[in-house]
């Protein structure tokens, strides 16, 4: 088990999880979608090799309507 | 006639009309105003995803990137460091190098603030971003954005919003004149006349978001600016008649009985 901060609320996922099985958890695997972990932006080619751990910071932002 | 392109940024748009994505009730209302409006280029803004509700219908399930040039903006970044982070993000998201910059400078009237907007720009040109810029209708930090290197400079024309119209037609004239980089009217167009007044000085092009999804009808308003852009981009084309003090007949005195 471990702890992160997801889009700003607290997340509890399986230890040993990458970014790609977060994505898989939310439904957003091939979405328009850009990931920040600690504050670092996350290429796609790495999604599956970068694992998460406990206070672990993840944005995943998406485009919405604006002007 | 040779047709007339708007070349920005090495992208060439048949419309003149670049339209907002915000503030509609839906994305269904959101895709049809948009197709209404005829604009080649749309704005979108770059947020977190709703993790709470994963059936939530998204934008770009009714509006394809790939069939509409996706301008993604920095709406809401009060400084740099936040306008840098959502447009780095915005690019990690498709390739995205084409790109709107806002730094808000004052909450109450969302005005710009220019020197945070210079310091950025220069940023991003040296990052190989293409940025558009929303900026004031001031001549003189105009020149200064093209010459950090802005690909289109985009003054207000009133407050975001607010739907005032042209306020400052003297300044914005400077600024299409000095300029070599296009230059569209971003904010407080308020109705489609506007718009016209805006392309008949000779601007390049406008970019309207509340205007059209404010209206009563929204895709029928869409439908009235793609019209008032052309209409203003032809007469300023045409080249408009002196104005004089008195009158001048339009039937000839010769003949009369």
């Amino acid at each position: 088990m471990a702890k992160i901060q997801l889009n700003g609320k607290k997340v509890v996922i399986k230890s040993n999880f990458s970014i790609f099985d977060l994505l898989k958890k939310y439904k957003l695997v091939n979405k328009k979608i850009a990931i920040e972990h600690n504050g670092i932006i996350v290429p796609k080619t790495n999604y599956k090799k970068r694992y998460l751990k406990t206070n672990d910071q993840v944005e995943i932002v998406h485009f919405i309507g604006g002007g | 006639m040779k047709k007339d392109i708007l070349k920005v940024a090495g992208k060439s748009l048949r419309s003149r009309l670049i339209v907002g994505t915000g503030k509609y009730k839906n994305f269904s209302e959101t895709a049809k105003a948009v197709y209404a409006s005829g604009a080649d280029m749309v704005t979108v803004a770059v947020r977190r995803v709703n993790i709470l509700d994963k059936k939530k219908p998204i934008l770009t399930d009714f509006l394809n990137p790939k069939k509409i040039i996706f301008l993604p903006n920095t709406a809401g970044c009060f400084n740099s460091e936040e306008a840098l982070r959502t447009l780095r993000l915005a690019r990690e998201m498709g390739g995205w190098k084409l790109v709107k910059l806002e730094v808000l400078g004052d909450k109450k009237t969302l005005y710009p603030n220019m020197i945070e907007t210079i310091k950025s720009t220069k940023t991003l040109v040296k990052e190989g971003f293409k940025v558009m810029v929303y900026c004031t209708d001031d001549p003189l930090l105009a020149k200064k954005l093209e010459d950090s290197g802005a690909a289109a400079i985009m003054p207000l024309a009133s407050p975001i919003g607010s739907g005032l119209g042209l306020q400052n037609i003297m300044n914005i004239s400077l600024i299409i004149k000095q300029s070599k980089v296009p230059v569209i009217i971003d904010a407080g167009i308020g109705t489609a006349s506007d718009a016209t007044i805006a392309m008949e000085l000779g601007c390049d092009g406008v970019l309207i978001n509340s205007a059209i999804a404010n209206a009563n009808n929204p895709i029928l308003m869409a439908r009235a600016f793609k019209d008032a852009v052309i209409s203003g981009r032809n007469s300023f084309l045409a080249g408009r008649m002196k104005k004089n003090n008195l009158a001048s007949p339009s039937s000839p005195l010769k003949g009369l009985i």
